[in-house]
């Protein structure tokens, strides 16, 4: 093969690599979006989304349509934190609160 | 005779008289009892203030925010939304009917009755719910929960009740019961990503600040409804306060006059029972 052909080679190898890269990052985005979109779903179901969710949510959603992928993950990720952490707070809230009444 | 002939009977009928007259489970709901237990509370925490003080909320609490709201309240900043209020409450209906033909003594000094628990419906009734069911059953468009209109027009009929005690009822009626309870459930519970409930404002800081604000407190808070809020710079509904409050502590608010919000108001009002009604009010 000669050298062109070896660099055009190359060339394609590397536009392949690159392109299942941004395909798996893709679907990571979906998949940690679709997370934190159930867990979001389980808090309404509590009445305790929190606000914080919810910017979460479309900062992922932002970042996903931008084609930043990384950021979308990390915010999708965060998202599904923030609505893990208001489950365990309604959930902890239904006898706890009895703490706090004055008798 | 043997021993056990003679126990018997005796445990038979200790378990009928149970059955009969079981007793009160420690945490069965008693609203005579907490609200006696909230007015100590903050009789307690406030020695120097008398009951009806708590319903001007943090003016009861700093002297110095007290002498500026009594000249402030000179030229109220609520007048304009009284005026507005007035006119809205007289004027009729596409029908000719107006609002004083759906309330009892024709709208005026009724406040201090409201939320009541309806008992064909099993739902609490606030008045700002009551003053669109009114104008839905006039053929007229709602209006928002959180908006000028139904400030308005609940400012002037809280001043026609100004002085007169809160006097909200709860019926013989498990449900009224029910509402109740999740109306003090839901107070006490936090929520949001601060892990704030409303008890955490309105009853552990009355008096203290949370950045610029002095918190008021829980006790009399329903009776000032509603507010004119120079940080929003206009006139507040009951519900718009509860959404604030919700959005403040990051918790995603719940809909204008949902179950829950109406409950809520259901049980801060019991818990003013007595004191006066100073709505309009006027905050910082």
């Amino acid at each position: 093969m000669s050298m062109i052909g070896n660099a055009a080679f190359a060339a394609l190898l590397l536009t392949s690599a690159a392109t299942q890269a941004l395909a798996a990052s893709e679907a990571d985005f979906k998949a940690a979006y679709e997370a934190a979109k159930t867990a979001d779903n389980r808090a309404a179901a509590l009445h305790n989304r929190w606000t914080t969710t919810e910017v979460a949510l479309t900062a992922a959603k932002t970042a996903a349509a931008a084609g930043d992928f990384d950021a979308a993950i990390a915010a999708a990720k965060d998202a599904e934190a923030l609505a893990k952490a208001s489950i365990f707070q309604a959930t902890r809230e239904k006898e706890r609160w009895k703490d706090a009444e004055i008798r | 005779m043997p021993v056990q002939v003679l126990i018997l009977p005796l445990l038979a009928a200790l378990a009928l008289a149970l059955l009969v007259h079981p007793a009160p489970a420690a945490d069965a709901p008693n609203p005579v009892a907490d609200a006696k237990a909230f007015k100590t509370y903050f009789a307690t925490k406030f020695p120097k203030l008398k009951l009806e003080d708590f319903v001007n909320g943090p003016y009861s609490m700093s002297e110095d925010m007290r002498r500026q709201w009594q000249e402030k309240e000179q030229f109220p900043p609520y007048e304009f939304a009284l005026e507005a209020g007035k006119q809205m409450f007289a004027t009729p209906f596409k029908n000719g009917r107006t609002y004083a033909d759906c309330f009892p003594n024709s709208g005026i000094g009724i406040r201090q009755n409201y939320p009541y628990f309806d008992e064909k419906q099993g739902k609490v009734v606030t008045l700002e719910l009551a003053l669109n069911r009114c104008r839905e059953a006039n053929g007229e468009a709602l209006y928002s929960y959180v908006e000028d209109e139904m400030a308005s027009l609940t400012a002037y009929m809280a001043f026609t009740s100004r002085g007169k005690p809160m006097n909200i009822k709860i019926p013989n009626d498990p449900r009224a019961l029910e509402a109740y309870e999740d109306g003090k459930r839901y107070f006490y519970t936090r929520r949001g990503q601060l892990n704030f409930s409303c008890a955490s404002c309105h009853i552990q800081g009355p008096g203290e600040r949370l950045r610029a604000e002095i918190l008021a407190p829980a006790l009399g808070i329903m009776n000032a409804l509603p507010i004119y809020r120079s940080e929003w710079g206009g006139m507040g509904t009951t519900s718009r306060r509860l959404i604030t409050c919700n959005s403040q502590t990051r918790a995603v608010p719940l809909d204008p006059q949902s179950d829950e919000y109406r409950d809520l108001e259901y049980y801060l009002s019991y818990m003013s029972n007595g004191l006066p009604i100073s709505g309009p009010g006027a905050r910082p």
